[in-house]
């Protein structure tokens, strides 16, 4: 199993293509995360699931859902952008609702702020209609493999 | 076994989410002192394929709902109340295999905000696995969105 990560992250590292990682990791499956790569950034795409609504009347998507689809975007951009051998553990996870999150696509983007040597810090950014009105914000800290280094 | 009205409502109410119905949170235990919820383990929520060890998305959506629910634990009547922010730490990861429950309290209550914090744990409370701090916005009574979830946690027929 480990061999077979490794290969599809380089598989999904050399071609750009991100569907063959988040295959191999359920929770991804079940909300649907998607992931295309814009020039030199990273692009997440949560499609609308009827799955994933939690406030049935307005209707609305579970709180809980934007945050693990933030968590997950995070550590698949870290993942991507360190290339560490596995996906890198959370520590903290600290989220702002700015907006409902309604019935419709919803995307993610991320920054690392800080790459330490066992700690990364990321910010990430969620919006639906526009990246100018997020519905929300969060930022994560994850414990990353300590790589061997020269 | 004692009737729990509180209990019925939260069980009322977790049913109407959707998402919850996907995890399969249930509803453990709900007194004033707060809600506890449980989200028992399954292949579909696992977000690390090497270990077996759940997706800290499945953990915050069920602390999420946990911190959202203890507001009716408070409330004398049904308010919708959205997540303003949320915050998890993670003390180590759950234990593949077994069920997790969130345990949730409101320890400030004001006209417009409900401060809730909790805690994940799966054999003792005392040795949680996640902690987590949320803080809750009262919309009042009279947002749209309110009243037909709040038909359907009282019992009364859509």
């Amino acid at each position: 199993m480990t061999h077979r990560f490794k290969t599809r992250l380089e598989q999904a590292l050399a071609r750009g293509n991100y569907d063959a990682l988040l295959d191999l990791v359920p929770y991804a499956k079940l909300i649907g995360v998607e992931c295309t790569r814009l020039g030199d950034e990273l692009l997440f795409r949560l499609p609308a699931n009827k799955d994933n609504i939690g406030n049935p009347i307005l209707p609305a998507l579970h709180g809980g859902v934007i945050a693990g689809f933030m968590e997950l975007s995070a550590a698949m951009h870290l993942l991507v952008s360190t290339g560490a051998p596995s996906l890198p553990k959370i520590i903290d996870f600290s989220l702002d609702y700015l907006r409902a999150g309604q019935f419709r696509d919803t995307y993610a983007k991320c920054q690392v702020w800080r790459q330490g040597r066992r700690v990364a810090n990321v910010a990430i950014t969620a919006w639906q209609s526009t990246p100018a009105e997020p519905i929300a914000t969060a930022r994560a800290h994850f414990k990353i493999e300590d790589l061997a280094r020269p | 076994m004692t009737e729990n009205p509180l209990l019925e409502r939260a069980a009322r109410f977790v049913s109407a989410l959707r998402h919850c119905q996907v995890l399969g949170v249930a509803v453990h235990a709900a007194s004033e002192e707060g809600m506890t919820l449980v989200l028992p383990y399954g292949a579909h929520i696992v977000g690390d394929p090497l270990s077996g060890v759940i997706h800290g998305g499945a953990l915050t959506s069920l602390m999420d709902t946990a911190c959202g629910m203890a507001t009716l634990c408070v409330l004398a009547e049904f308010e919708v109340c959205p997540t303003l922010d949320l915050r998890i730490d993670y003390m180590h990861p759950a234990e593949p295999h077994k069920p997790v429950y969130g345990f949730a309290q409101c320890y400030r209550v004001t006209t417009d905000v409900i401060f809730t914090r909790g805690v994940a744990y799966q054999d003792d409370p005392q040795q949680p696995i996640a902690h987590v701090v949320g803080t809750f916005m009262r919309m009042g009574k009279r947002l749209r969105g309110t009243q037909g979830l709040g038909s359907t946690i009282s019992g009364d027929q859509a």
